[in-house]
């Protein structure tokens, strides 16, 4: 196991203070605070090989052109994938299930044609298929959850068929904690002649994944949630489908000839990075890749196993609280309501604290109507996380409970 | 500052857990939902005329305890005004929750001073009164005027 005192120390932001107190970070599923060695990744591209890479015949650009094919190559090893011209760099995990909705979907989807989601998914794997549905005539087909929150596979077997073109899933909740058998789900993709697509938002940062041994044919996901900078994500696709797609933006870079009534493609992965990349971020994320890797992935999950598996031990004895998804084998996020102190008014004393946590649909609207609320507060963990700081949030939310009780007697 | 004294006040408490005109009526001339994108809460207000006053004011929906306090607060403010003195009084309140204008001392509102120093708080504190607004546009525009 890793020092956890040495780690928090490459994480400069956890020594400061909020409200007099030490800051407690635990809304880590939004975005995770930046290592000391990323941050000056960043500094150190700006201030010795800023250039624009690809395209100039300089030292700069060439420098700043092997950098971030270094960092493509970093993340591409990262996630076992088997080339690296699949490795598409994107803003985020958004803006790479919206380049799938649009480069293969506006494609290849026809009335008639289904495409299976599940009720947990994100917005970001809902609506950009609301969209291609929209325009295709296609219809969206959804796999329900069981009480403990996990995927009810019978229900997918049954939906899952020969008129299903795309499986999408979330691979990690990022409210229920669950992990879903996106294995299995791209089983039965494939053996109805369906794609598989996996939403790792939630699971690349906290999980070893080996998009080979997922067997799916998209994976996507964001930096910043995985000690990167804003602004670059990724999309991994099977080469020989991203042959095929349209092209999602069009501009500078992702052509090969251009005329003026016609243009031609460039090679994967440049096919689908038009314009001026996030340069110094796609090499932010891959020396964010570097610290994931010192640390090891299996060393991360088993910390965060341990914090979620506590958490929800430790909130399973505050009176009155609900807590959403399974109670073990769980990611480190634990989703809990009160019945008397709604969710906005505990994120807004818990600050008070210094602690950090996130309150609301965490932009899941269905699945909060599914679980029957508006909204629940979130507490999310990552590898700098301790016991302490679990505790130090008990704490923090039977005072909540109590000052919020103390008014309604 | 002491969130308990200053945000949670003791007047804000009140009208949270014993809210003022809460509920539904039926063949209300307004009636106007609005859902706080932000966290997802929700209100519905309705209200009754009589000729051009307000005569009866309610609200449904949930929310936090800002967003439910204040809608409490709008109901009391609301009645027996005219419907022009109606959107003045939301204008009012708007812009003293930007800080644009001063909060009356002695008055229920002067609770949801606090809520300026929390501006993720403001559209909570604002929420039912901008529905209020907008089912006034709409009351206008059956009128024709």
């Amino acid at each position: 196991m890793y020092d956890i005192e040495k780690v928090r120390r490459d994480f400069p932001i956890l020594e400061r203070e909020v409200n007099g107190r030490p800051l407690v970070y635990l809304d880590n599923a939004a975005t995770s605070q930046k290592p000391r060695q990323v941050v000056e990744t960043l500094t150190n591209y700006y201030e010795r090989h800023n250039a624009n890479i690809h395209r100039g015949s300089h030292r700069l650009a060439d420098e700043a052109t092997a950098a971030y094919e270094e960092a493509r190559e970093k993340v591409a090893r990262f996630f076992v994938a088997p080339d690296t011209i699949g490795l598409i760099f994107t803003r985020g995990t958004t803006e790479s299930i919206n380049l799938v909705a649009h480069a293969w979907g506006r494609k290849n989807l026809r009335e008639g044609d289904e495409i299976v989601l599940t009720e947990a998914e994100h917005h970001s794997n809902l609506v950009p298929w609301q969209l291609a549905a929209q325009a295709t005539g296609a219809t969206l087909r959804f796999v329900p959850i069981r009480e403990d929150g996990s995927l009810d596979m019978q229900e997918a077997e049954r939906l899952i068929g020969p008129r299903t073109k795309l499986v999408g899933c979330i691979h990690a909740s990022n409210v229920l904690a669950t992990i879903n058998p996106v294995r299995e789900l791209a089983g039965l993709a494939h053996a109805n002649g369906a794609l598989m697509l996996v939403d790792g938002a939630q699971s690349a940062p906290h999980l070893p994944v080996d998009v080979r041994e997922l067997d799916c044919d998209f994976f996507a996901c964001s930096g910043h949630k995985m000690l990167g900078p804003t602004g670059v994500g990724v999309l991994w696709g099977k080469p020989d489908i991203l042959d095929e797609m349209d092209p999602f933006l069009g501009g500078g870079e992702m052509i090969r000839e251009v005329h003026l009534d016609h243009s031609t493609w460039n090679d994967l992965p440049y096919k689908y990075e038009a314009g001026t990349m996030n340069i110094a971020q796609a090499i932010g994320l891959g020396s964010a890749v570097d610290y994931l890797n010192n640390l090891g992935m299996d060393e991360v999950r088993e910390h965060e196993k341990h914090l979620g598996e506590y958490a929800y031990q430790r909130l399973s004895g505050v009176e009155d609280l609900t807590l959403y998804g399974p109670e073990k084998d769980r990611t480190g996020i634990v989703s809990f309501s009160l019945p008397d102190v709604h969710p906005h008014d505990l994120a807004q004393l818990l600050d008070e604290e210094g602690i950090a946590i996130r309150s609301g649909h965490h932009c899941t609207q269905p699945l909060m109507r599914r679980l029957g609320t508006v909204a629940t507060s979130r507490a999310s963990f990552y590898l700098y996380n301790t016991e302490k700081e679990v505790d130090t949030l008990v704490g923090a939310i039977v005072r909540a409970r109590e000052f919020f009780g103390a008014f309604a007697r | 500052m002491n969130i308990m004294r200053e945000l949670y006040t003791q007047v804000i408490m009140d009208h949270y857990q014993r809210p003022r005109n809460r509920g539904e009526l039926e063949n209300a001339r307004l009636e106007a939902h609005l859902l706080n994108p932000l966290c997802g809460d929700e209100i519905t207000v309705y209200a009754i005329f009589n000729d051009d006053r307000v005569a009866d004011v309610k609200f449904s929906g949930q929310g936090c305890s800002i967003s439910q306090a204040s809608a409490s607060m709008m109901t009391e403010r609301l009645v027996g005004k005219s419907r022009e003195a109606a959107k003045a009084e939301i204008a009012h309140f708007k812009s003293m929750m930007v800080g644009d204008r001063a909060f009356p001392e002695q008055d229920d509102l002067a609770a949801l001073k606090g809520v300026i120093q929390y501006p993720s708080r403001i559209k909570c504190a604002t929420l039912a009164w901008t529905a209020f607004q907008h089912g006034l546009e709409e009351v206008d525009k059956g009128d024709g005027s």
